[in-house]
């Protein structure tokens, strides 16, 4: 609480409410002030110095300007007003003369009017900034109040204060007379929103002013269209004609509206369930005469009615007036039942004014389980069981709320049996986490369908468990392992090693070696080495072409490295289909065969390889050497088509004519010889290889030809 | 020609709505950070952005600069930076790296990362425990306390009005082969979104593990949500979710459907595609969107390719009659015209000449590649005949190393179409697909086996045996899908059989049962296509199609058992339909198809005209538009 107020004490207190919570000002022994806004969020502020006070104000209180609460207080005939930097010196506007000292003064619920009891006996009344005055009224009592506060209602225009001496009780307004009552015991006042209450050893009474509908309905001789709706009512009762009267009266005035609205109001006000019940009955009946009078106001009332009356009991002793249930609104009225853990009455609330379960019954059988879980004597099955047959599958309540209460409370078993009610596992893993059930968090994360809920889970029991530990219950969570070596692929490669190991995963293990050695070595040994391990770890997991693969390539890769010191080049990397190919460009024919041998390249692809390479170096000499050399593997018409790529028809020519028959008709269409197609086809009578040789006839050219396909066509089909 | 929808085809809902949303939400981030501030946007991320809010909008909300993460030093001047990322470690590292550097030229910024699609799911009690994977790597590196972390829940863009993307290609990779399963949780929420705002799916179909995953835990979501929208009406009648894994046989042909050939041939990105100058006939590329707003893109997109340039010819003749139509115009019409038709022809016009472009560009490509010899061999691969051969065809492919993709392509649709290749050419291939293409494509092979797209065909004893093995484990704790996926992919050798036995593809056997491959008298009519199998010129009904098809006709899996056990799905295929029937009739012909791992453009337009036939209106949602090329490339190993 600072220094100043630890060493100098505190004299007085006040606790005060504005629209940022409870407030409390404090003046200390030394006669400073210290005040904070808010009590749930302690920040002091110490108030500045009042010139020259060497003893205790004679009274003081807080205000509220603009938001910002100041001290008033009273220094013999002076008043000041502390605001965080300043202390100013004020009159209050109109003040009769002669005053030298103040002894009480009161400020509204609102703060926004003030009342000071000066030794002259007279009480000021005006605005809190002082500089208007509503009235002064003059009690010729010079004793010093016990207490004085303001009695008002809210949209009221009158205005009274109400002193307190130890006998006797004076309701002070802007009138020539004021009430006298006397207090046969020691009361304290507490002024609230719409009156004050008056507490004594034995009673407890509520002074307040007499509400407007009220008032119309039963002054004296009142001719308000309410009490009229009132009279005709009871003799309808009687069964008198008289009722009869009364609501002409009213129905000619046009007032039945406005008489059925006054009797629902002042019902309201009622705090006796007879007089509460006789206004309804009026209102009721009065509705019958009206059309369309929307019902709402009335049901409203008699709910509103039916909830005061059961918190009104003494049994629960909660007597909110009207306007002041009004102004907390239900909810909170139900937060003040919950923590008098008045569990049944507020679910009767809820279930009576049908709240939805969310707001209503579940949030208070929620709150119930949370004082469960702390009845120790009870064992944790009871409770767990009690718990669950109460709320059941309720939607809205979060049992791991309650599980966390109840860990909380030190119960972690019973924190563990809750959980088990909780539908939605990802609620549960959290509180599993810090209960140190990881294992289980880990299976309910799973459950739940979130990957990052399980990641977090990992990185938990990463740094919870042994490395081998760890390992072993990833084993068992496929969904977590997969997780986990993403994020190992990321973040530490070695750990992933160390997780295929563990798992004897030698597939995975020669994988991750093939991929470090051409993404993490460098140097040609290293890879060379790597991939060797790859291929121990592939011979381990009985994948022999794997193996065979590796080894192959690590042969590739040291001769490639020898061909790229001898020829120069870039030879490193490259596939072996364009290693030979690379030499082959580069003249090398010898040591393309040899390469060919050794990596056991079938005919196929090397008579695939060498044609395309000779022809891209227009080396036809070669090439007509080369297709010499043996039958060709691939035939003849590919032979044809590269020409043909690189422009070449006198070259594609020569080989169109070494073309095997069933691919004759298709070489000569590409190297154009139409006639010499047509006539193939012909003689192959072969449908579609007519029509491809028709298609390729253009008309000037060709038309000959295009007849002759046309006859022989005629033939077949004659045939 | 392009065919009309029947007139009583439902309306569809308007999705432009999910854009909207994500805008509104990328700007509160934004302005989050209030001031001038540089934008770094990962790579994946930046055309979907595109889509969502251009560079003017962000310009708008004080964004100055736009970078891109890679991996360079950034040069930015600006006193706030803004990271736009998947959560991914990567990223994280990266932005850790630009962090310290700061720091160590002792420069003080702000940072702020803005996670896409989701950081975790939000849930306040969570209070102060770090629950996520890249927190922790901030924090590792020491930056935790330096920036500030947002999402931006941003899952679905509507490509289309009929298609939803998550723009999550790497879905495909994540799940299938890492068994990654953080995105299942992107997915159901997605799920929950469309129905909140579209209505709940009255009645649910699903097949696939992870179907059946995202299934309940969007399911979980809907319970634990307060349940506003059940007294919605639905609007959308119907959703199956289907596993990319139940067919990767369609994904894995290659496409004749116009939007599929444009989208192997160019790669369409998030809607739009660059067309170079080979395709406009000028110097520059086009950036084109193509989309249902494009007229003559949308008349030809699910038409088999051989028909494309006849329909384009007629379109330009009668575009031109209507230009001649000036011809004998008085003054007042020809104002008409100018003011009203002009603008319009014009814009056809410019499209037009684009497809044809288009088709040009293909026809050339194609004829390069032997397409004809291609197609062939896919026909005769899908229908069983002539093994040895297309074998052959493969290995010359490979020697030829005409393309490191395609030739991964053909092998993988022989091993599935084959149940696996007999281990004699299953060696010969790889060791030749090495020596052709690099050997760090062992891994590559090893990840092929692992999601069962390469296998090599089990001796027969041990087989059975296996079986016998795996089905008592089935049986004996069937009812736990937990319990399975843990079998599944646990190391040990009883489950490597398991996992290898459950991705025998049975395609055969699936195919005769469901008739895929249609008995054809006589030439297949393209113009006028009688089944889904024009979308592979009359060879092959898609199975992913022919699934929905069956399904939503039966209105469950029932007589499908036999399917479902070839599909290795017996505990993965779900039927839930709702007890009241709130849905209209028009709801109950909308159908939501949610492909996990990827869609085609062949498969969309094989279900459009399903639905033109029966009188359906398929919505697609799409972890992500794919095309065999994407398969691969995710499945392969490449030197970094």
């Amino acid at each position: 609480m600072g220094n100043e107020v630890l060493q100098n004490r505190v004299l007085d207190a006040r606790i005060f409410h504005t629209e940022f919570g409870s407030g409390v000002a404090i003046l200390t022994g030394a006669y400073r002030f210290t005040l904070s806004a808010n009590v749930g969020d302690l920040k002091l502020r110490r108030m500045p110095e009042v010139p020259g006070l060497q003893s205790a104000p004679s009274c003081w209180t807080t205000l509220c300007h603009d938001r910002v609460p100041h001290i008033l207080l009273a220094v013999g005939p002076d008043l000041y007003i502390l605001d965080h930097a300043t202390c100013s010196t004020v009159t209050p506007a109109g003040l009769a003369p002669g005053v030298s000292s103040f002894l009480q003064m009161a400020v509204s619920f609102t703060y926004r009017h003030l009342a000071l009891f000066t030794d002259t006996g007279s009480i000021w009344m005006g605005t809190a900034s002082l500089k208007e005055k509503l009235c002064e009224f003059n009690c010729n009592i010079r004793a010093p109040p016990k207490q004085m506060v303001w009695c008002s209602r809210p949209r009221s225009k009158e205005r009274a204060v109400v002193v307190a001496w130890e006998r006797r009780l004076m309701v002070v307004g802007n009138a020539p007379e004021s009430i006298q009552f006397v207090l046969d015991e020691d009361s304290y006042l507490v002024p609230e929103l719409d009156g004050v209450r008056i507490f004594s050893r034995t009673t407890h009474e509520f002074l307040h002013e007499v509400p407007v509908a009220s008032e119309e309905i039963f002054k004296i001789a009142s001719m308000a269209p309410g009490a009229l709706l009132l009279e005709a009512q009871k003799e309808y009762e009687k069964e008198s004609q008289k009722a009869d009267e009364y609501l002409r009266e009213i129905q000619e005035l046009g007032q039945l509206t406005q008489a059925v609205q006054q009797c629902i109001e002042a019902a309201g006000h009622e705090h006796q369930p007879d007089m509460q019940k006789s206004l309804l009955r009026a209102a009721s009946f009065g509705k019958c005469f009206l059309d369309r009078f929307p019902p709402d106001s009335f049901v409203h009332m008699c709910q509103d009615l039916r909830v005061l009356n059961a918190v009104r009991d003494y049994h629960i002793g909660i007597p909110l007036t009207y306007s002041q249930y009004k102004q907390l609104t239900i909810q909170v009225l139900l937060d003040r039942l919950v923590l008098r853990r008045l569990y049944p009455l507020a679910i009767q609330i809820c279930e009576y004014l049908r709240l939805p379960e969310v707001q209503g019954v579940s949030r208070i059988l929620a709150h119930w389980a949370c004082y469960k879980v702390q009845q120790k004597d009870v064992s944790d099955e009871d409770v767990a069981r009690a718990i669950n047959q109460k709320l059941g599958d309720t939607p809205g309540v979060s049992y791991s709320d309650i599980a966390a209460r109840a860990y909380g409370c030190g119960r972690t078993e019973l924190a563990i049996k809750l959980l088990e009610y909780e539908p939605r596992s990802g609620e549960q893993v959290p509180l599993l986490l810090k209960m140190k059930r990881s294992k289980l968090a880990l299976s309910k994360a799973i459950e739940s369908g979130d990957t990052d809920l399980v990641f977090t889970v990992l990185l938990h029991l990463k740094n919870e468990l042994n490395r081998g530990d760890f390992f072993m219950t990833l084993r068992n969570q496929p969904m977590a392992l997969s997780l986990y070596r993403q994020f190992c692929k990321h973040q530490e490669l070695d750990t992933l090693k160390d997780l295929y190991n563990q798992d004897d995963n030698h597939q995975e293990l020669g994988s991750f070696h093939i991929r470090a050695s051409y993404a993490a070595e460098e140097r040609i040994e290293g890879r060379v080495a790597a991939l060797q391990t790859a291929a121990d770890a592939f011979y381990k997991a009985k994948n022999e072409f794997a193996a065979k693969a590796t080894e192959d390539q690590m042969k590739l890769l040291r001769l490639q490295r020898r061909l790229q010191d001898e020829l120069g080049g870039q030879f490193l990397d490259l596939p072996l289909h364009d290693t030979v190919t690379t030499l082959i460009l580069g003249g090398h024919n010898k040591r393309a065969e040899q390469l060919a041998r050794d990596f056991r390249i079938p005919d196929k692809r090397l008579w695939w390889l060498k044609l395309t390479a000779l022809a891209d170096l227009e080396d036809w000499e070669e090439l007509e050497k080369f297709s010499k050399s043996k039958k060709s593997p691939i035939g003849y018409l590919p032979f044809v088509e590269i020409c043909m790529k690189q422009h070449n028809k006198y070259e594609a020519k020569k080989y169109a004519s070494r073309v095997g028959p069933e691919q004759k008709v298709k070489a000569l269409l590409l190297v154009g010889d139409v006639a010499q197609a047509a006539d193939v086809a012909i003689e192959h009578r072969n449908e579609a290889e007519l029509s491809l040789v028709l298609s390729h006839c253009t008309g000037a050219t060709d038309g000959a030809t295009a007849e002759k396909i046309q006859r022989a066509r005629a033939q077949a089909q004659k045939k | 020609m392009a065919f009309p929808y029947r007139l009583d085809a439902p309306e569809l809902p308007d999705f432009s709505m999910l854009k909207r949303l994500a805008r509104d939400q990328l700007i509160y981030l934004l302005e989050q950070l209030p001031g001038r501030k540089d934008l770094f946007i990962e790579a994946d991320l930046m055309s979907p952005l595109d889509r969502i809010a251009n560079v003017s909008i962000l310009k708008q909300h004080e964004v100055d600069k736009l970078y891109k993460v890679e991996n360079k030093p950034a040069l930015s001047y600006s006193e706030q930076l803004c990271f736009l990322v998947r959560p991914r470690i990567k990223n994280m590292r990266y932005i850790a790296n630009l962090v310290n550097a700061d720091k160590l030229a002792g420069r003080t910024r702000k940072y702020k990362v803005i996670f896409s699609p989701q950081k975790v799911s939000l849930d306040p009690r969570r209070g102060d425990m770090k629950f996520y994977a890249c927190e922790m790597v901030l924090e590792e590196e020491g930056i935790y306390g330096d920036v500030s972390c947002d999402e931006w829940a941003f899952s679905l863009l509507p490509l289309d009005v009929d298609l939803l993307s998550m723009e999550l290609p790497e879905f495909f990779r994540d799940y299938f082969l890492e068994g990654d399963q953080r995105w299942i949780n992107t997915v159901a929420q997605a799920l929950h979104l469309l129905s909140t705002l579209y209505g709940p799916f009255p009645n649910c179909y699903g097949i696939g593990r992870c179907a059946k995953m995202s299934y309940d835990l969007w399911r979980k979501l809907e319970e634990e949500e307060d349940s506003e929208t059940k007294g919605r009406r639905p609007e959308i009648g119907h959703i199956f979710l289907l596993d990319r894994d139940m067919d990767f046989v369609t994904a894995l042909c290659s496409q004749v459907v116009y939007e599929g050939l444009v989208d192997d041939t160019f790669r369409i990105k998030c809607g739009s595609v660059d067309f170079g100058p080979e395709v406009t006939s000028s110097d520059k590329s086009l950036k084109v969107l193509l989309n249902a707003e494009d007229k003559v893109f949308s008349e030809i997109r699910n038409e088999h390719f051989s028909n494309v340039f006849g329909f384009l010819s007629q379109k330009a003749r009668n575009l031109q009659a209507q230009y001649d139509r000036r011809r004998g115009m008085d003054i007042k019409q020809m104002k008409n015209f100018v003011s009203q038709e002009l603008k319009g022809l014009k814009q056809e016009h410019r499209l037009l000449s684009l497809h044809i472009g288009a088709c040009e560009s293909i026809m050339k490509k194609k004829t390069k590649q032997d397409f004809q010899e291609l197609i062939k061999t896919e026909h005769a691969l899908l229908e069983g005949f002539n093994i040895r051969e297309s074998t052959n065809y493969i290995e010359e492919h490979i020697d030829r190393q005409v393309s490191p993709i395609e030739s991964l392509r053909l092998m993988c649709l022989l091993s599935i179409t084959e149940n696996g290749l007999n281990p004699k050419d299953y060696r010969s291939l790889k060791t030749q697909y090495l020596q052709s293409y690099g050997p760090e494509h062992l891994l590559t092979f090893s990840n092929l086996r692992r999601a069962g797209l390469l296998t090599e065909q089990a001796p027969g004893d041990t087989l059975t045996a296996v079986e016998s093995k795996v089905s008592k484990l089935v049986t004996d704790k069937a009812a736990d899908l937990r319990w399975n996926l843990a079998q599944i992919s646990s190391p040990g050798k009883i489950t490597d059989a398991f996992s290898s036995l459950a991705k025998r593809s049975n395609f055969r056997a699936i195919s005769k049962k469901l008739n895929l491959i249609p008995r054809v008298d006589g030439e297949y009519d393209l113009k006028v296509p009688r089944d889904m199998a024009y979308i592979f010129s009359g060879a092959y009904v898609p199975l992913s199609c022919r699934i929905i098809e069956q399904v939503l006709e039966r209105r469950s899996w029932q007589g499908l058992d036999e399917v479902v056990r070839l599909l290795n799905c017996s505990e993965f295929a779900f039927t839930d339909m709702a007890k009241e029937d709130k849905a209209s009739s028009e709801s109950l012909r909308l159908i939501l198809v949610v492909f996990l791992g990827g869609c085609t453009f062949s498969e969309i337009s094989a279900l459009r005209f399903l639905g033109r036939e029966k009188g359906y209106r398929f919505i697609f949602l799409t972890t992500a538009i794919t095309n065999s090329a994407r398969l691969m490339e995710a499945m392969s190993e490449v030197k970094a």
